[in-house]
């Protein structure tokens, strides 16, 4: 489907939406088309190759204060008139919700979103490509992992004159290299499939396996920390979902106080949908445009993520970081980034400490309390025990549970990595950029052994 | 969708598949959530479309496209044998498939009263007012929900299979949070996912959330206020909701043939477990026995053939504690020297069918969970899940539960909040020395199990009763 036809398509549905709920109905829809190709390898071949396309229309109807959503991936003229009259029927049996904040006003873009030619058009054989370089760079190992190229365009209307389009490409590519009885990974996001580099990851996989072979275990204890960006991805995904979202902090559930020293003034976290970096549409899923937005600046605690809803009940307004299903999750940045120091990579900040873990990846990570953001999870992909700057061991998986901003608090943050790099979130189209950082303390809480 | 199906196989096979399949979906899906009194969500979902699977050489491809014409299916053919070919640019080992009995069918799961037909505003009724008596019995925060799933297939491979199924699945949850000063508490009905099954609007019905909204919120209420869960090792007993997230996290993920063989290595992980012990290696106690069974009316894994065209049958994982089987599909079977698959399955038309858990669960022993209770001198009970992280072997686990209960000479004692126990696999399941009776047997439902690259979401039965288990650590906390 063209933009042109895109548009067309919105507005139709629009009209549609009007002559079946009768012309004071609100209404807003999306007409987005995805495809998305993925290449994944295990024990050194390729086992998946999936290439899906999807054409996606979703619909929001208001009717007298009462409102529904239906989607559907079929645009004959009968289907989608029936999908027009699913939502008004759905929309009229609610009661009128008394906080709907109304739909977004016409406002500009300022971008269109980061399209690569190249990207979009990726083949199977470009993506495997990819997988046979990070293969041979890892030099025997066995290797497992994915390269994936992503294109999604949208159009995004309604009935309050909001008109708004975008397109994005994004790649990723995340792989580990293995050594018995340990894993080392690399991985990188992009909107360029070209920038990927399959050779050096597959290079930095395999030599982080090898360093990791023949783990000790550790006892449970506090240990100083150096944690590489995967790590800190994994921190900030659970702030931003917990703390710095306007839907717990409109219900008390989180523990961010905005104007307040929450965090180490060594950190400085931002949501970034217009940058360089970003795989994300310049607008979010209420047509809203997306901006970028401080959260955390110089360890105080700056903004909250709103939504429409969350911001009309907070008194403010919306920042653009609505998802889809907000109604129950509230609003969420999707592309945060971390401020990078001078502290150089990860290996720098581990010469700094005289004892403590260099750790590579967290794993299966979970919210045991949302008010405190005490996670517990494991450590995969490497750890090292440091003494006195240098690497005395690699050890065994470790088990952590953790209070997440206790874990930043002002005077916790030791050292900021200057090696920030765009993580893969689970896919090409959530990259968290981030640097290594340097903790006085993690809390494990047990290793391999229990 | 027959015919849409077989040209993509065609198509495959023409540009030179030596197997294909596809899979024709219609899938509609509607929910509702409802908080502090209101509908907060609608949503009405349909998609329709045709995944095709390809092997050309030792490597497969899969193309999915919507809504497709006879055209577009055959064109999604092709490039599914392109892609395979893209794929032997790192080419693996040979790929074989073990065989079935080639199958033309029907199968759809019991429905009593169809889930999608019940009116919108009784199940608005039903979720907005068990909301506000929660609240109005003390929770800061209500939530109940409720999502139905209308998903009819059809299946083509080049074998000559040709089978159609229709699954109506359902189920509800709901839960009061309580917020503190310091931390919030929450207590869910009838567990934290709620309940799901392959049935119609009746399992809904039988949850009767309204007989439970106010007692939820009164205990969320009384956490708040309860002691903590001591730190120490002590014998526990869990509850069969919490009983079915031990077998999936531990057993039911571990037991996947894909990640035995490492195709999953890279994201969801590997399995402690090794295939040349299987026969031999103890999983856990002479009380564990443990399948995988699709054949269960009613289960939320149930099915009658799987995405192959596999017809669903079961199988003994651990029998008498003894492992001695895995959840395949025919590929993976064939390399692991086995003979059986018939456990893979797609969440959807654009999505390459995997291993999947079917109802794993475990089967009934003798006793009560009031035996337990009455049997042990010092120990604490807890259920209902509340949080669950495991590491990518699936070997070193940390569980939270919502409650927990001390237990001192075989009575149930004060409320504990924030309980947690941790463990080895083998270890905590050699442990289990008691285990609940079959009127205590229940078909829980996991409709949000994740694995997959791109993600999947899984909806699997885990069968469970009560158990009871000595040295266990609990109160393991930041």
């Amino acid at each position: 489907m063209t933009g042109n036809a895109r548009e067309q398509l919105a507005a139709r549905v629009l009209d549609l939406a009007r002559s079946v709920a009768g012309p004071s109905a609100q209404a807003e829809v999306t007409v987005s088309s995805t495809v998305r190709g993925l290449t994944r390898f295990a024990r050194s071949f390729v086992h998946q190759n999936v290439v899906d396309t999807s054409e996606r229309i979703r619909l929001r109807v208001v009717v007298d204060g009462s409102w529904a959503a239906v989607s559907t991936d079929r645009a004959d003229s009968d289907s989608l008139l029936a999908t027009v009259e699913s939502a008004v029927a759905a929309a009229r049996v609610r009661r009128p919700d008394a906080a709907f904040p109304g739909l977004a006003p016409p406002a500009p873009l300022a971008g269109g979103g980061n399209w690569d030619d190249a990207t979009a058009d990726a083949t199977p054989d470009q993506r495997a490509a990819v997988v046979r370089e990070f293969v041979a760079a890892a030099d025997g190992l066995e290797t497992a992992g994915y390269v994936e190229s992503t294109r999604t365009e949208s159009v995004y209307a309604n009935t309050a004159g909001q008109t708004v389009s975008g397109r994005v490409t994004g790649a990723a590519a995340d792989g580990i290299a293995r050594v018995p009885g340990a894993d080392g990974v690399a991985r990188r996001g992009s909107v360029r499939l070209d920038e990927l580099g399959g050779a050096g990851l597959g290079r930095i996989a395999a030599a982080k396996a090898r360093a990791g072979a023949s783990p000790v275990d550790l006892p449970p204890g506090d240990y100083e920390v150096v944690l590489e960006p995967a790590c800190v991805a994994d921190i900030v995904h659970f702030l931003l979902v917990h703390g710095f979202n306007g839907r717990p902090v409109g219900e008390g559930r989180s523990f961010v106080r905005p104007g307040e020293q929450q965090f180490d003034a060594a950190l400085r976290i931002w949501d970034g949908p217009l940058d360089e970096l970003s795989t994300a549409l310049p607008y979010d899923v209420e047509g809203t445009p997306r901006q970028r937005l401080d959260l955390v600046v110089d360890g105080v605690s700056a903004a909250i993520a709103h939504d429409r809803r969350t911001a009309a009940a907070a008194g403010a307004s919306s920042t653009g970081n609505a998802i889809d299903g907000g109604e129950r999750w509230g609003a969420v940045p999707d592309q945060p980034r971390v401020g990078a120091g001078g502290g150089g990579s990860s290996a720098d900040l581990a010469a700094t400490m005289r004892r403590g873990l260099l750790v590579s990846d967290f794993w299966y990570t979970r919210i045991l309390d949302p008010r405190t953001v005490v996670i517990t999870g494991l450590t995969r992909n490497g750890v090292w025990l440091i003494e006195d700057g240098e690497i005395a061991a690699p050890v065994s998986t470790l088990r952590f549970t953790q209070s997440y901003p206790k874990a930043l608090a002002p005077g916790a943050v030791l050292g900021v990595g200057s090696d920030a790099s765009a993580v893969p979130v689970r896919s090409a189209s959530e990259l968290v950029h981030a640097p290594s950082l340097h903790l006085a303390g993690w809390h494990i809480t047990g290793g391999a052994a229990g | 969708m027959f015919e849409v199906a077989e040209a993509a196989v065609e198509a495959a096979l023409a540009a030179g598949a030596r197997y294909a399949d596809a899979r024709g979906m219609y899938q509609r899906n509607e929910s509702m959530a409802a908080r502090n009194g209101d509908v907060e969500d609608l949503a009405q979902r349909e998609s329709v479309g045709v995944g095709v699977r390809a092997l050309v050489g030792s490597s497969w491809g899969f193309v999915a496209v919507p809504d497709p014409t006879d055209a577009e299916a055959r064109r999604a053919g092709e490039r599914a044998a392109a892609v395979a070919r893209a794929s032997a640019q790192v080419p693996g080992p040979d790929v074989t498939l073990v065989p079935i009995e080639v199958r033309q069918d029907s199968w759809a799961s019991p429905c009593e009263e169809d889930p999608l037909s019940v009116p919108l505003t009784e199940k608005g009724d039903l979720v907005a007012g068990v909301t506000a008596t929660m609240r109005a019995a003390g929770a800061s925060l209500a939530e109940a929900s409720y999502q139905v799933w209308d998903t009819t297939k059809w299946f083509v491979s080049s074998e000559g299979s040709r089978i159609d199924q229709r699954v109506r699945e359902c189920g509800a949850a709901m839960s009061a949070t309580a917020i503190g000063e310091g931390e919030t508490q929450r207590r869910s009905y009838p567990g934290i996912r709620g309940q799901y099954g392959t049935r119609g609007w009746e399992l809904v019905r039988e949850l009767d959330l309204p007989a439970h909204a106010a007692r939820i919120a009164e205990e969320a209420q009384a956490l708040l206020t309860a002691p903590e869960c001591p730190a120490g090792e002590t014998t526990l007993i869990l509850g069969s909701e919490q009983m079915a997230l031990q077998i999936h996290e531990s057993v039911g993920h571990a037991t996947e043939l894909d990640r035995i063989l490492g195709w999953e290595a890279a994201y969801a992980g590997t399995s402690w477990l090794d295939l040349a012990k299987l026969g031999q290696l103890r999983f856990g106690s002479d009380l564990m026995t443990i399948t995988a069974d699709a054949t269960l009316p009613g289960a939320l894994g149930s099915f009658g053939y799987d995405d192959e065209g596999t017809p669903a049958a079961p199988q003994d994982i651990v029998r008498d504690g003894i492992w001695t089987g895995v959840l395949s599909g025919r590929d993976s079977a064939s390399v692991a020297g086995l003979s059986y698959g018939g456990m893979v399955r797609a969440d959807g038309w654009a999505r390459l069918p995997m291993v999947r858990m079917t109802n794993v669960g475990l089967l009934p022993g003798d006793s009560s969970l009031a035996e337990m209770v009455a049997a042990t001198e010092d120990g604490i009970l807890m259920d209902t899940n509340r949080s669950w992280s495991i590491d990518d072997r699936r070997l070193n686990f940390q569980f939270g539960c919502e409650v927990g209960w001390e237990i001192r000479n075989g009575r149930r004692g004060r409320m504990l909040r924030n309980p947690t126990y941790t463990g080895i696999s083998p270890r905590f399941w050699g442990s289990m020395d008691m285990i609940g009776n079959r009127s205590e047997w229940t078909f829980w439902g996991t409709p949000n199990c994740g694995k997959g690259q791109p993600s999947q979401v899984g909806h699997t039965g885990h069968p469970s009763v009560p158990a009871r288990f000595q040295g266990v650590r609990v109160g393991v906390r930041g």
